[in-house]
């Protein structure tokens, strides 16, 4: 289908990252500091750099054209020969760019960040090991090594997220993240059979190449099943409903992790695996109704628990919760390219906007609830400055990198053959919640009198270089960064849309009316500006105003604010029944039965035994009278038998 | 006279030692109570090769009169040995076989 060059070096792109592990995992703790944040951010660095060396080399040939490379046969058994293969194509070519180069940037700032932490080797050795897996997700030719660097990121955001391991919340909060992506796995697992199964013995390579051209022998419904488990396991990675519980409370882990994982990488999985299988879910019109649904619900849905919530990193992981289900919105829809390039600009404004967090967070002495910072901006320039950017890329202002990337999102919501107005509507509504409470976090944050402590307000400082100068890298590809993909017709028009188009083909192409479009770009720019000006009468001009709407809207603010009793609910319809028939399982199957039928045959051996013990005394005469009535019996069974 | 009253009295002999053996409580009278078990057995013996005429049975004898040399011996040598370690030499008492 597509032509495959054999490009022998992609092999170093994880590989790069894996030196980087075995490197600060066996000499980082003896060697040092010095090295660990030498090496740590130079892998990941190489890593871009051989990425950009692939992208020259994938631009320099035909259209339709992906760089393969076979780097060892993996499981061979009977027709099965699955190898590990590394594809680049437009697609991946797009993820290892931001992976490595987000990755890059996050790793230079955590160099600063993470400066005063005892475990420095740990935590780059962990860090390093998800920009693997995470590479490894991206670069597979095959479902199954798909799923290596799948679990890869699973296990490594596990261990980054209760990085923190002493404190019991931390730790819970890992292993939350775990479980949770370990229900959405299953989904994942058994769609992937399902596919394997009905290809039946046929299946020679598992790559998505072959998948793809023998995808129509598989029944339509079978195929509308296996996409839907396949998105089962894609709402856990990428945190959409019902899955997003684990999202919030991963920002217990260090901030650049949150930064990492929780907007450049993990949680787009989901998101690239749809766009990688999309000539999976273009045969399913339920399938793709059903991801388009749940994206833009999810959009809204985690947009309205940002409006409420007081902890700066929290209101971040609902918004990457509402901007990923934008990305599922897009490829519900069929469109595969605005969700990647929505991908693409969120992860750069969404990492810029965790390490500004993470920078306030460092200044304010590890303060974290907003209604305790304020009028930061005198002391803060840098990160103010580069938040402030973010903000206008994630409200959708024109011309920044958010607002391209989401206004064909909601174009093709409103237009596309999968979409709907009400789609495009709870979109449009999410953009206008997202600019208010992107902008109420920032007022909050930096305008307005401290509210901190004195202790706290004193020491409040702008941070060292290793953290700005990737906050302003980000910023200038938060500001320019969606200036590739600008709307048709424009300048040089749809550039990353016409680069990713080989891989998602043409069935996403639709004509459109110059008035919709503009209409429809004027609406989410108006709804975006209302939303930023309803923030600012609320947050600067009138800041008493938010208290009393609050106590006005009563039961609707408490249901907000906690978050909809989601996580309560699922604790008591999910986790405390299982709690109780695991304890019923312990206390009467594996005490009473288990326990009783293994001690009652001992008691019953040992019973026994006590039985025969008797006859051993230990006094030779007795012994002496045994064997004497033995041989009278031996003798006597002779004399008379 | 008939074999049979060598055998009765080979018999007899036996069923004596072995009740002291089983009975009595001091190890040397145990001890003794065996000898007279092994001359019960060497008893039979030479009855029965006289009476058939083959030497086997007195051949054994010597076998066991050897053997019964030996153990009195090692015997005697197990029971100073005992004594001296437990300070008595009723049997009761000796029950360290035991488990």
């Amino acid at each position: 289908m597509h032509d495959t060059v054999t490009a022998s070096y992609l092999w170093l792109i994880p590989a790069l990252p894996l030196l980087g592990v075995l490197l600060n995992a066996t000499l980082g703790a003896r060697l040092g500091r010095g090295l660990v944040a030498v090496v740590a951010p130079a892998v990941v660095g190489g890593a871009f750099a051989v990425s950009l060396v692939a992208l020259t080399d994938l631009l320099g040939r035909p259209a339709g054209s992906a760089l393969v490379n076979h780097v060892y046969p993996w499981i061979h058994a009977g027709s099965l020969q699955l190898d590990i293969v590394l594809r680049v194509d437009p697609l991946s070519a797009v993820m290892i760019l931001v992976v490595t180069g987000v990755g890059f940037l996050i790793h230079v700032y955590s160099v600063g960040y993470m400066a005063h932490e005892p475990d420095y080797a740990r935590y780059f050795t962990y860090l390093n090991l998800f920009t693997f897996s995470m590479l490894v997700l991206v670069l597979a030719d095959n479902l199954p090594l798909l799923f290596v660097g799948w679990e890869g990121v699973g296990l490594c955001s596990y261990l980054l997220i209760g990085f923190w391991y002493t404190k019991d919340e931390n730790a819970s909060a890992g292993k939350k993240a775990f479980v949770v992506n370990r229900i959405g796995d299953a989904g994942f697992l058994l769609g992937m059979f399902l596919i394997y199964w009905h290809l039946g013995t046929g299946v020679h390579s598992f790559s998505f190449g072959e998948v793809a051209a023998r995808v129509r022998e598989i029944p339509l419904g079978i195929v509308t099943i296996a996409a839907l488990l396949l998105f089962v396991g894609a709402t856990g990675k990428s945190a959409q409903l019902p899955l997003y519980v684990w999202l919030p409370d991963a920002m217990a882990g260090p901030t650049p992790v949150s930064a990492l994982i929780h907007a450049a990488t993990m949680v787009t999985a989901g998101v690239y695996m749809i766009a990688r299988l999309n000539f999976l879910y273009v045969l399913t019109p339920t399938a793709m109704t059903v991801v388009a649904w749940i994206g833009a619900l999810t959009a809204l849905f985690a947009a309205t628990i940002g409006l409420a919530q007081n902890d700066i990193k929290k209101v971040l992981a609902y918004s990457t919760i509402s901007q990923l289900g934008y990305m599922f919105l897009a490829v519900g829809v069929g469109a595969f390219s605005a969700g990647i390039f929505h991908l693409m600009t969120h992860a750069f404004f969404k990492a810029l906007l965790f390490l500004g967090a993470g920078s306030v967070i460092h200044g304010m002495s590890g303060e974290q609830d907003m209604q305790k910072m304020g009028g930061l901006r005198r002391h803060m320039p840098i990160t103010f400055g580069t938040l402030f950017l973010a903000n206008l890329a994630i409200a959708g202002i024109p011309p920044f990198a958010g607002f391209f990337s989401k206004d064909e999102i909601l174009l093709h919501a409103f237009t596309g053959v999968h979409g709907s107005v009400v789609l495009w509507l709870l979109g449009a509504m999410g953009a206008g919640l997202t600019a208010f409470y992107m902008y109420r976090l920032l007022f909050l944050t930096f305008y307005g009198e401290c509210r901190a402590e004195a202790e706290v307000a004193h020491h409040i400082h702008e941070s060292p270089s290793s953290m700005t100068v990737p906050l302003v890298i980000l910023a200038v590809l938060s500001v320019a960064g969606g200036w590739i993909g600008l709307p048709a017709h424009w300048l040089w028009g749809n550039r990353f849309g016409e680069f990713l188009a080989p891989v998602f083909g043409h069935h996403e192409a639709e004509h459109v009316s110059a008035a919709v479009e503009y209409g429809l770009m004027a609406v989410s720019v108006l709804v975006a500006a209302a939303g930023i000006g309803l923030a600012y009468f609320f947050y600067v001009v009138q800041p008493a105003l938010p208290m009393i709407i609050a106590w006005r809207a009563g039961r609707l603010y408490d249901l907000i604010f906690n978050k909809y009793y989601i996580d309560e609910f699922y604790d008591a319809a999910v986790v405390q029944p299982i709690h109780r028939a695991s304890v019923w399982l312990w206390r009467v199957w594996d005490v009473l039965v288990v326990d009783g039928l293994v001690n009652g045959t001992a008691s019953a051996v040992a019973a026994n035994s006590g039985l025969w013990r008797l006859l051993q005394t230990g006094n030779v005469q007795h012994y002496a009278l045994s064997f004497l009535l033995g041989a009278v019996a031996i003798l006597g069974y002779y004399a008379w038998w | 006279m008939p074999l049979s009253y060598y055998l009765a009295l080979s018999a007899l002999l036996f069923a004596i030692g072995a009740a002291g053996v089983l009975i009595r409580r001091n190890v040397i009278v145990i001890f003794m109570a065996i000898e007279l078990m092994l001359n019960a057995v060497n008893l039979a013996f030479v009855a029965g090769a006289r009476h058939w005429h083959n030497l086997d049975g007195q051949v054994i004898v010597f076998f066991v009169m050897t053997v019964a040399a030996a153990e009195a011996a090692v015997g005697l040598a197990i029971i100073i040995a005992m004594f001296r370690n437990r300070q008595t030499l009723n049997a009761d008492e000796l029950n360290l076989l035991r488990w």
